[in-house]
C-alpha cells in the first residue's frame, strides 16, 4: 500500500495532467504597492492609521523616549513592566524611581507574565497604509509571549523603520524569523458587529514614534 | 523529507472505520459527507425554514450590510485593487496548476526548519493523525484557533470521541460551541446570535466547562468579550497542545500564516509546547513575496479593515520562542477531485475571506445553515458539490442557490467567477438527471404548450379556474417541480385571461385592430 503522501501527490499530478505551462510560468511576482509622496507624508499616514485603530500614538525626539514610555505607563496605571533582554536600556531608565517594577525576561513562565502589567518593545517595521507594526521578536522585542500576555504593550517605532505599503515591508523582513503583525489593540466584532477593543491580546496599545 | 509513522502506522483510535484504499487509476475520491450534514434537505427546503426566522433575518441583514459598507470603503482606498485581484488569482493559479511541486517544496522547507509534516488523504486520516499526536503527549485537552479545515474534517468530534476536550477560543466559535450550535458564517460564525442570546449562553454554559461567567454579566458587547477573556485565559495558560489551521503556507520559505483579530490565535500559536496545524493542500502560496499581495487583499475583503489586528507567522521551530514541537498536517479530503476539473478548480483559489457571502442577496436572506456545510454562501454553493459530489439532496440543490446576479464575482479578491462555476455545476446536475426529472418533463410540456396558440389558450383558461379557487394566496410549492418551483413563488393565476377580459369589456368582435372574433391575435400581439 502506498503512503498517504505518495497517493495524494499522485492524485494531484493526475488532476493537473492537462496543465501545459511550466512551474513559474507567471514570471516575476508582481509587486503592487502605493508609493509615498515623501518620507514625512508616509510617517504622518502611519501615525494617522495607527491612531484610527484606537491605539495611542505619540511622536517624540530621540532623547524623549524614556519620558514618553514613563508617561504611557503612568497614564494606563501600569505598575510593572517586562523588559526584553536587548531593549535600549535608556528607554526604561528612571522607571524604577517612578516606582514601576522592572522585570527582565529571565525565562518567565506564562503564569508569571500574566502577573505583569505591561511590556516595552522595539519593532522591526512600521507600515503606513495599514497602520501596522511588525515585530520579528529579535532581542529588542523579546520572544512572542512577552508582547502577548501582559495587558498593555508600549511599542517604540523609529521613523526610519516606517515604510509606505505592505510589499515594501516584506523586503525588510526575514521569513525565517517568527513574526507578529499588529494593527491596533486586540479587537473583536463577533457580537452584532460592534467593535470591542480588547479580548485576549493586550487591550491597551501605545505606539511611540521617534524622530 | 519524512512522513510521520502516524500517517499509516498506528491503528486508528475509536471507531473510524477502515482506512482509505489506494486506487491509483481511479478518479480522485470525493469527500465523504459527514454525519452532521448527512440527510440535509435541499437548500431551498432548508432556506424556507430560515426565511421564517425573522430574528435571524434581522441579524443577517444588519451584519452583512455593515461589513459590505466597511469593505467598500477600504477597497476604494486602494487604487490598484483590480491589479491586486489579478495578481492574487495568478498566485493561486500558479500553485494549483503545479500543486505537487509546491507541496514538496513546502514540505522540504518545513522539515529543514524542524517541523514534522504529515499527509492525510481524507478527514478520517487527518483526525487519526491529530488524535494520535495529542495522545502521545498525554494531553486531555487542546486549545483551538478558528479553522475552517478542522471544522470540515470535524476534528472536535473526533477529539471528544477520544476523550480529549477541544476548546474553541475565537469568541464567535466559543459562542457557537457553548450554544451547542453550528457556525453560520465563515468570518462571523455566530452572526445569527444577538447579544441577549449570547449573554444567556455564557451564563448557562461557561460554568459547565471552566470559569463561570460573572453573575452580573450584562449584554454589553464589551462585558461579554471580557467574560470570554477571563473564561479562556486559564485554558491558554495551562494548555500543552494547540490546534490551528493556516491562512497561507508559503512554499519557498516554509512559513505558516494565521490572520486573526482577538489574540486568541497568538495565544494558541505561542504558549503551548506543541502546535499542530491542519492545512488544506490548496492553502499553499508560491513565494513569501506573494504575501505582499494577499495581505492587502484578505483583510480588506474580509473584515473591511486595512489590516486585521494580528497576523502571526512562524517557520518551523524557533529556538526559545513558542512551541518547540511543531506539526503540519496536509489534507486532501476531496481537493484533488476538485482540482481535476479544469473549470471547477478555480474554486480552490478561495482564501476564505467571506466577501461573497456578505454581498449575496440569497445568503443575506437564507443564512448559512441552509447550505448544509461549513462552507456557506456563494463559495459554498460551488465548493461543496465539487468536494462531495452531487449525490445528496443538498449538494444537488446548491448550484441553484443563486440568482446569478454576479455580485460574488465582483467582490472576490482572487477573481473566482462563481456565477460561471454555478452554471457549470447546474449542467452537471441536469446531465446526471438525464431528462428524467419531473422538472425536465415540465419543461418539455411547456415547450409543447407554447408551440401552438390554441394549446396555450386552453392552458391559460384552465389556470384561471385555479386562480379563482385560490384567491390572493401565494403558491409556494408545486409538487414534483423540484428546484424550479422551490426557488420561486409561483404567481397566483389570474381569475381571467387577458383574452377573456377583452371579450368581457369590449364584447365579441369589438377588436378591430387585428383581433379576430375568436379572441386570438393574428400575430400574438394581444397574447
Amino acid at each position: 500500500m502506498s503512503t498517504a503522501r505518495e497517493e495524494i501527490l499522485g492524485r494531484l499530478r493526475a488532476a493537473t495532467a492537462d496543465v501545459s505551462t511550466p512551474v513559474g510560468h507567471r514570471g516575476e511576482v508582481p509587486v503592487i504597492q502605493e508609493e509615498g509622496e515623501s518620507e514625512q507624508a508616509t510617517v504622518e499616514l502611519f501615525v494617522e492609521n495607527v491612531a484610527d485603530y484606537r491605539a495611542e500614538v505619540v511622536r517624540c525626539g530621540p532623547d524623549e523616549v524614556a519620558a514618553a514610555v514613563a508617561d504611557a505607563l503612568r497614564r494606563r496605571g501600569s505598575r510593572s513592566v517586562v523588559v526584553p533582554s536587548g531593549l535600549d536600556a535608556s528607554w526604561v531608565a528612571g522607571l524604577a524611581e517612578d516606582g514601576v517594577e522592572l522585570r527582565p525576561d529571565s525565562a518567565l513562565t506564562a503564569d508569571q507574565l500574566d502577573e505583569v502589567a505591561a511590556v516595552v518593545t522595539a519593532c522591526r517595521v512600521g507600515i503606513a497604509t495599514t497602520g501596522t507594526i511588525v515585530l520579528d521578536h529579535a532581542d529588542d522585542q523579546g520572544r512572542r509571549a512577552l508582547s502577548l500576555v501582559p495587558d498593555h504593550h508600549v511599542c517604540v517605532v523609529g521613523v526610519d523603520q516606517v515604510v509606505h505599503d505592505v510589499p515594501q515591508s516584506l523586503g525588510r523582513l526575514d521569513a525565517t524569523r517568527p513574526m507578529t503583525w499588529i494593527s491596533g489593540p486586540s479587537a473583536t466584532s463577533d457580537i452584532e458587529l460592534d467593535r470591542v477593543e480588547g479580548v485576549h491580546g493586550p487591550r491597551n496599545l501605545d505606539v511611540i514614534v521617534v524622530g | 523529507m519524512s512522513t510521520s509513522p502516524a500517517d499509516h502506522g498506528a491503528p486508528p483510535t475509536g471507531d473510524v472505520g477502515a482506512g482509505p484504499t489506494a486506487y491509483p487509476d481511479e478518479p480522485a475520491p470525493l469527500q465523504r459527507t459527514s454525519a452532521t450534514f448527512l440527510g440535509m434537505p435541499s437548500f431551498q427546503t432548508a432556506a424556507k425554514a430560515a426565511l421564517a426566522d425573522t430574528q435571524q433575518r434581522r441579524n443577517l441583514a444588519h451584519a452583512t450590510a455593515t461589513i459590505r459598507g466597511k469593505r467598500a470603503a477600504v477597497v476604494a482606498e486602494v487604487e490598484a485593487w483590480e491589479e491586486l485581484r489579478v495578481a492574487g488569482a495568478a498566485a493561486k493559479d500558479e500553485v494549483l496548476h503545479h500543486l505537487p511541486h509546491y507541496l514538496e517544496q513546502l514540505e522540504e522547507n518545513l522539515t529543514a526548519r524542524g517541523a514534522t509534516v504529515h499527509w492525510a488523504r481524507d478527514a478520517e486520516e487527518a483526525n487519526r493523525i491529530v488524535v494520535g499526536l495529542v495522545q502521545e503527549r498525554d494531553a486531555d485537552e487542546v486549545v483551538k484557533v478558528k479553522s475552517m479545515a478542522t471544522q470540515e474534517i470535524e476534528l472536535n468530534e473526533a477529539l471528544e470521541a477520544a476523550g480529549i476536550h477541544a476548546w474553541e477560543t475565537d469568541l464567535a466559535e466559543l459562542i457557537v460551541q457553548l450554544g451547542h450550535d453550528r457556525p453560520s458564517h465563515i468570518l462571523v460564525p455566530a452572526i445569527h446570535r444577538n447579544r441577549a442570546e449570547i449573554r444567556e449562553i455564557f451564563l448557562r454554559e461557561m460554568g459547565e466547562v471552566g470559569r463561570p461567567a460573572p453573575e452580573d454579566l450584562s449584554d454589553e458587547p464589551a462585558r461579554l468579550a471580557e467574560a470570554a477573556r477571563l473564561h479562556l485565559r486559564e485554558k491558554f495558560l495551562r494548555a500543552k497542545v494547540a490546534v490551528s489551521g493556516a491562512n497561507f503556507a508559503v512554499a519557498d520559505t516554509g512559513t505558516l500564516v494565521v490572520v486573526e483579530s482577538e489574540g486568541n490565535g497568538r495565544m494558541c500559536l505561542t504558549l503551548p509546547e506543541t502546535l499542530i496545524s491542519v492545512v488544506g493542500v490548496e492553502k499553499v502560496l508560491p513565494t513569501f513575496a506573494d504575501l505582499g499581495t494577499m495581505l492587502q487583499l484578505l483583510p480588506r475583503s474580509s473584515t473591511g479593515e486595512r489590516m486585521n489586528p494580528y497576523t502571526s507567522m512562524w517557520t518551523g521551530v524557533h529556538a526559545g520562542d513558542g512551541p518547540q514541537d511543531v506539526h503540519v498536517v496536509l489534507v486532501d479530503n476531496g481537493r484533488s477531485h476538485v482540482l481535476a476539473d479544469p473549470v471547477g478548480r478555480d474554486a480552490l483559489r478561495c482564501i476564505r475571506c467571506s466577501a461573497c457571502l456578505n454581498v449575496c442577496p440569497v445568503y443575506e436572506r437564507a443564512g448559512g445553515h441552509a447550505y448544509g456545510s461549513v462552507y456557506p454562501g456563494p463559495i459554498g454553493a460551488v465548493l461543496n458539490p465539487q468536494l462531495r459530489g452531487t449525490g445528496s439532496d443538498v449538494d444537488k440543490s446548491l448550484p441553484y442557490a443563486s440568482s446569478l446576479c454576479g455580485a460574488c464575482f465582483e467582490a472576490c479578491p482572487v477573481r473566482i467567477d462563481i456565477p460561471a462555476l454555478l452554471v457549470h455545476l447546474r449542467t452537471q446536475v441536469v446531465d446526471e438527471a438525464s431528462g428524467r426529472s419531473v422538472e425536465a418533463l415540465g419543461m418539455k410540456a411547456a415547450a409543447w404548450t407554447f408551440a401552438d396558440h390554441r394549446r396555450l389558450e386552453a392552458a391559460q383558461r384552465a389556470a384561471t379556474v385555479g386562480g379563482r379557487l385560490l384567491g390572493d394566496r401565494t403558491i409556494r410549492t408545486v409538487p414534483g417541480l423540484g428546484a424550479w418551483a422551490q426557488a420561486r413563488d409561483v404567481p397566483t393565476p389570474p381569475k381571467e385571461t387577458f383574452r377573456q377580459w377583452w371579450r368581457r369589456t369590449h364584447g365579441d368582435g369589438a377588436g378591430t385592430d387585428g383581433t379576430g372574433t375568436d379572441g386570438t391575435g393574428t400575430d400574438g400581439r394581444t397574447a
